[in-house]
């Protein structure tokens, strides 16, 4: 029946093992962050203990080691999303700061007043604030791909939304609070049509499900490293060749030039134009041991173990009449993410009672307040799945809040 | 029943506040009002207060938000009605040190009545803000208020 092995991957996660308020700690917060193999863990000791040292810059052999390690990682990433070259992978501390690094880069000379710029209702706050500056800034005008009834996009005025004016589409590839797939593949496909630039926030889906960036024929994705087992502070921008040779510089400083003079300086190559002062050397390593752990797996089969997982959740919280569910219900087009909301015991009550039986949920707006208010809600509480869930976790999470909807004074 | 530190957090009364708060309707054509929000969690509080012979005659206060927030600003409501402006802010006083942790003394504690019951939610770090909210309220509209 399973896929995957939880059971022995449990055994790799040194923080599995904790209590909480003398509890099992059941961790269903996996979409704010996800927990560290020892393998990552090991890989950071590694770096620190072994050969840390700067790279790019230095002769001696821990400068070579290195660069070397931190190169590799560069490597694994390309391999990852299938992108044609590592040069197209430019480390970010986080998929926030490769969009920012896009919002600032890449405007200047391809937007202007008349332009348009999409997005989408169920955009993280990181797909959304920057395109409002850049919009102020040029004059170009945001427009969004609405949410439908189910927390789902609604396309049914896709074409007249994408159209001539459109030149870039920025999209959430999978939805942090509600759980929506979208099918960015069709909305690139769209957004070529009428010549437009594409990018696409991955920072939910790479970690999850097998992701191909040429396949989906995106000039641009952001992604982050903590949602995928690796260290916080490190995150990467996928950029097309053609389109990051266009672009000015994001930061300027030091390793991204080739030479100064006292009036000038003229761009290092890719990937480093993009990559001012010294990297985050040592999570970048770490980001790669995450990747080697998730392949040693299989994408297809996270991404499977996550559909049981998340099927079984929803056939569970059926039997919580009193409790509503946003998202996809074709398990297809979601992902390993259930929000909800029970009309009369607030989201903070509940996230603090699950807490004290050791249940690890995100509550609050999760950093999309107009996906919040296209709901009707003020906020929701959200349990999102990854590699080490059980269906024994599943079933704990529903038991207590039965018993919180008995503690609350509104269920049976 | 849920765990037993639970019942510590949702004393009672707390929940019997939450349940049914008390002073809800708007009060018409107030002599002050207050609103705090917190951006963080979309929680609100909204207070308005009628005054005669400076003190509080009259007052209501809609609260969106968890059972904490609610039952808060019910009980502030039944403290602070027939207060004048300056009881009505020592009060505020006294709940803010209540809930930083601070020392009261005997007569202070009984003039916060069923406020005390909110002193659990200092377990809770956390939570502290979501009692702390309709105060903010309330602080709002005595700054209109005549001293």
């Amino acid at each position: 029946m399973h896929t995957i092995d939880t059971e022995r991957i449990r055994q790799d996660f040194p923080v599995l093992h904790r209590t909480v308020y003398g509890k099992p700690l059941v961790y269903l917060d996996n979409a704010a962050t996800s927990h560290k193999p020892n393998s990552v863990i090991q890989s950071l000791v590694d770096y620190y203990e072994g050969y840390n040292s700067n790279v790019h810059r230095g002769v001696h052999a821990l400068s070579m080691e290195a660069t070397d390690r931190f190169e590799e990682a560069r490597v694994k990433v390309a391999r990852f999303i299938n992108a044609e070259s590592p040069d197209e992978i430019i480390w970010t501390r986080n998929a926030t700061e490769a969009i920012n690094l896009v919002a600032n880069s890449w405007p200047q000379g391809n937007l202007g007043p008349g332009d348009e710029i999409v997005v989408t209702e169920m955009e993280h706050h990181s797909n959304l604030v920057p395109w409002q500056k850049v919009a102020a800034d040029s004059g170009a005008r945001l427009r969004y791909l609405p949410i439908g009834d189910r927390g789902s996009l609604d396309l049914s005025d896709v074409d007249s939304i994408i159209n001539e004016r459109t030149k870039l589409l920025s999209v959430v590839h999978s939805s942090n609070s509600l759980g929506a797939i979208n099918p960015v593949k069709d909305l690139a496909a769209k957004a070529r049509a009428v010549g437009a630039t594409v990018m696409i926030d991955g920072a939910q889906s790479v970690p999850h499900m097998p992701v191909d960036v040429r396949d989906i024929d995106c000039d641009f994705m952001a992604l982050s490293g903590h949602k995928m087992l690796g260290p916080t502070g490190i995150g990467a921008l996928y950029a097309r060749r053609e389109v990051l040779e266009g672009m000015e510089p994001f930061l300027r400083g030091g390793e991204m030039v080739l030479a100064v003079t006292m009036e000038d300086a003229t761009w290092n190559e890719l990937p480093m134009k993009f990559e001012a002062g010294t990297p985050n050397i040592a999570d970048a390593i770490g980001l790669g041991a995450a990747i080697d752990y998730l392949e040693s797996i299989g994408m297809d089969r996270v991404r499977e173990h996550e559909v049981q997982l998340t099927s079984y959740a929803l056939e569970r919280f059926r039997e919580l009449e009193e409790v509503d569910i946003f998202g996809p219900q074709d398990l297809n087009a979601r992902g390993g993410v259930v929000s909800f909301h029970c009309s009369d015991l607030h989201p903070h009550d509940l996230g603090t009672f699950l807490d004290r039986q050791g249940i690890a949920v995100r509550t609050g707006h999760h950093c999309t307040m107009p996906v919040m208010s296209r709901l009707g809600v003020p906020a929701t509480a959200r349990a999102s799945f990854y590699i080490y869930n059980t269906e024994d976790e599943v079933d704990h999470l529903v038991d207590s809040l039965k018993e919180a909807l008995r503690y609350f004074g509104h269920g049976p | 029943m849920g765990p037993s530190d639970l019942d510590e957090l949702y004393d009672a009364r707390i929940l019997d506040h939450a349940r049914t708060p008390r002073h809800t309707d708007k009060v018409g054509s107030p002599d002050a009002e207050g609103s705090a929000v917190n951006p963080f969690c979309g929680d609100e509080a909204h207070i308005q207060l009628a005054l005669e012979g400076g003190r509080i005659a009259g007052i209501g206060v809609q609260s969106v938000g968890c059972s904490i927030n609610r039952a808060s600003a019910s009980m502030l409501t039944d403290v602070v009605l027939g207060k004048s402006r300056g009881e009505a802010v020592e009060v505020e006083r006294r709940f803010r040190r209540l809930m930083d942790g601070g020392a009261l003394s005997l007569d202070e504690t009984d003039s916060l009545a069923e406020l005390t019951a909110l002193e659990s939610v200092r377990a809770f770090p956390v939570r502290i803000k979501c009692a702390l909210l309709p105060w903010t309220a309330l602080e709002e509209a005595l700054e209109d208020v005549d001293s």
